[in-house]
């Protein structure tokens, strides 16, 4: 790790005098050289500084457990890292989109969510910035065509645009273009927190709304040197796990779904809503809303209801073993899903993929094992993994953490420590300072930043989605596969529009 | 194939009997507020202006409570000890107009008498458009074609191209970025076209109502027939109010 960065633990607070202001030269090479040596962009983002825009970046290192962060002064312009470290390349076009900030040297630099910056000052023509309009990567030649998808979808889902450029029915590159769903969830959180943010964080990504509630209070509980109580801390650890029961449920699913395997279609989809009601039964809401809250959980387990919950806990995975069971041991499933939408280790590593899609390609990357938090300081959940980077791949290892979960979820609920579920509140927020967040949600890792001024509110509240991460590595899977087999590979990596979008 | 047959026989049965019988919702849902804000004392009125989205609104002296804004966190329940506000177990939230959205309110009205609401009494076709939420309302739509609630019992479905369908479902606060999309799944519904809100988002603009990136909900593009609140709301909620729609309720 470089020694002109500060080290912080996941949850933890720094001043942010203590965050060292590099050369734009030593900013690049710090970075590339803690990227050479293991360490993740798990954050890069631009803060305005005076006239100027300053450059934030939080390197995450699996191998140590410690997060590093550096900062450099970039102005309208500063050479970009994408050409030597590919995980950047969103990150730099988001940049350059909020704070007009431009990397030069970017190989593919244009807008991700299609808004103007939010830096006064640039020149801008005041005219829209309809969504979706941009140059896109084409292939040329003969028997070449392009096929364009979206923003509205054939099914019951979020918007996006999709351009395949195929060969007859082989897809060779597909780009994915973004932002439909972008209604200025940063944006809203500077000057808090106030009584919407919890609400905006928990809608950031509706499916993913434990996970995001808790980064978020993680992060101000850091700011104001609260914690959250024993309990608390389990009930947070409970309500993540079954967050993600519900959604890998789901998807495994929709995976049959998705090459006519219907049985396990139809009974996983009645299985999330087991999970979802589980949820309920715990907090009023399917999806766990107003469960996580700073300071703790706002809602406890007493013992009859963590006894219901284990009871029903219990019943609910045993159909999923028998719906997944049929659905992993069936040729005609195996046929499609092995060697279909494969994405290589090397890839993955490149593109900083995160999540179940970078565990699916054999890379250990959890935050719950490498950069532990609340209750997974003390119990650990083993890190799923498989190796192939396939649809099957994907499916695998949402089958192993389904089994993972479930015993950690029954595990925890007949040893729940004693006593309050919420700290006291706390006065306000440190001032000048900085705290990072970090949650593996059910997709993958949930990272919060977050920037308090001279008064103590949020100055700057950056959020990334896993999905953030991982939308460039369903294009990848993309490549060379039957046009056909897209929503086979977009489901097996499940990703989020809203998520991304913010 | 015996595989299978097993595998079906262990899952059983799973389909609601709603709405005939109406399942168990948990102790701690929250549905239909009950409102009597006459409770409240000077400081419970501090406290209610922290609602997160505005929902309790007052005008001329009187509290209402705006099922339209609502989160339905029940911030605004701790927020009166004396119990100006209770949420009970009440899933049936559906209303025909902004107006009957604001509690206490009038009595619930029954369907207008518009002639494009009876074609659809044996079979309604819907496209839905994701327009700018989180995908939890997406998320308890979509369940609805699960075994548990089987929407198509009711001659009901969801459809993929607008040209078939009978109504549009929106859910969202629809962002700018999103606009032209849905006038334009709109436009290519066959006339009379049907449009119901789902959740806060698409009724008031729900957590990021006044954000400039966003149209403020559906009806700031197209005209709103049915509302449907919460946020999300509950599968119930929306089987409920699609059922009012066709009429069977």
């Amino acid at each position: 790790m470089s020694r002109s960065s500060l080290r912080l633990q996941n949850g933890e607070r720094a001043e942010l005098k203590d965050v060292p202001l590099l050369s734009l030269r030593e900013f690049h090479g710090d970075l590339l050289c803690d990227i050479r040596q293991g360490g993740r962009l798990a954050s890069l983002f631009g803060h305005p500084v005076g006239d100027g825009v300053r450059l934030f970046a939080v390197t995450a290192h699996g191998d140590t457990g410690e997060l590093s962060v550096s900062s450099a002064d970039a102005g309208d312009s500063y050479p970009s890292l994408t050409p030597d470290c590919p995980q950047a390349h969103w990150f730099e076009r988001e940049i350059a989109e909020q704070w007009g900030a431009r990397p030069e040297g970017h190989p593919w630099l244009k807008p991700i969510r299609f808004h103007r910056p939010y830096r006064g000052g640039l020149p801008s023509d005041g005219g829209p910035l309809p969504a979706g309009v941009t140059d896109y990567f084409q292939v040329q030649g003969d028997g070449i065509h392009e096929v364009a998808v979206g923003p509205v979808h054939a099914g019951v889902i979020e918007p996006g645009h999709f351009r395949f450029q195929c060969h007859g029915e082989d897809v060779f590159h597909l780009e994915i273009s973004l932002g439909y769903q972008h209604r200025g969830i940063e944006r809203a959180l500077v000057g808090g927190p106030g009584p919407r943010s919890i609400h905006l964080m928990e809608t950031a990504a509706g499916d993913t709304s434990v996970a995001h509630a808790t980064a978020y209070s993680w992060a101000i509980e850091a700011l104001s040197n609260r914690r959250s109580p024993a309990r608390g801390s389990v009930l947070r650890g409970i309500a993540l796990e079954l967050e993600r029961l519900a959604n890998h449920t789901g998807d495994l699913g929709a995976l049959g779904g998705d090459v006519g395997f219907l049985p396990t279609a139809s009974f996983c989809g009645r299985l999330r809503g087991d999970f979802l009601n589980l949820t309920a039964l715990a907090c009023g809401s399917r999806f766990g809303r107003g469960w996580m809250r700073p300071g703790g959980a706002a809602f406890d387990l007493e013992a009859p209801r963590a006894a219901e919950l284990l009871e029903r806990l219990g019943q609910a995975m045993s159909d999923v073993g028998n719906a997944v069971g049929m659905l992993l041991g069936s040729p005609s499933v195996l046929a499609r899903f092995e060697e279909t939408g494969v994405v290589s280790k090397a890839s993955a590593e490149a593109l900083g993929l995160v999540g179940v899609a970078a565990r699916a390609c054999g890379l250990e990357r959890d935050v719950r094992f490498e950069f532990p938090a609340g209750i997974f300081r003390m119990t650990h959940i083993p890190v799923s993994t498989w190796e192939s980077g396939d649809v099957f791949a994907r499916a695998q290892v949402r089958w192993l953490e389904i089994q993972r979960s479930a015993a950690f979820i029954a595990e925890q609920l007949v040893a729940l420590p004693e006593g309050p579920i919420r700290s006291e509140p706390a006065a306000g927020l440190e001032p000048e300072s900085l705290a990072v967040a970090m949650v593996e949600g059910w997709r993958g890792e949930v990272c919060h930043v977050a920037l308090t001024d001279a008064a103590g509110r949020l100055a700057r509240y950056k959020v990334v989605d896993p999905s953030f991460h991982n939308w460039m590595g369903l294009a990848l899977a993309l490549r060379d596969q039957q046009i056909s087999d897209f929503p086979l590979c977009n489901k097996s990596f499940s990703l989020s529009y809203c998520g991304h979008d913010l | 194939m015996l595989r299978a047959l097993a595998a079906r026989l262990k899952q059983g049965q799973r389909t609601l009997s709603y709405p005939k019988g109406t399942p168990t919702l948990p102790d701690r849902f929250r549905g239909r507020p009950e409102t009597d804000f006459s409770r409240c004392d000077a400081g419970c009125a501090a406290r209610l202006k922290d609602c997160p989205t505005g929902a309790v609104v007052e005008t001329d002296g009187h509290r209402r409570l705006d099922l339209g804004r609502c989160l339905f966190c029940a911030d605004c329940a701790a927020a009166c000890p004396h119990g100006a506000v209770r949420f009970t177990a009440e899933h049936k939230l559906a209303a025909w107009s902004r107006e009957d959205l604001v509690l206490p309110g009038t009595e619930p009205k029954i369907r207008p008498d518009d002639p494009k609401f009876r074609k659809i009494a044996r079979s309604l076709q819907i496209r839905v458009v994701s327009a700018g939420g989180c995908n939890a309302c997406e998320a308890d739509i979509n369940v609805l074609s699960t075994i548990v609630f089987d929407l198509s019992r009711f001659g009901i479905s969801v459809v993929a191209s607008p040209r078939h369908a009978d109504a549009l479902i929106v859910a969202g606060p629809v962002p700018r970025n999103m606009r032209l999309a849905l006038e334009k799944t709109y436009r290519a519904l066959p006339a009379p076209r049907i449009v119901i809100a789902v959740g806060a988002c698409a009724i008031s603009g729900g957590p990021y109502a006044g954000h400039e990136e966003v149209c403020g909900g559906a009806a700031a593009v197209v005209p709103v027939d049915l509302y449907i609140p919460g946020c999300p709301p509950h599968p119930l909620t929306i089987l409920d109010g699609l059922l009012k729609l066709t009429g069977r309720l």
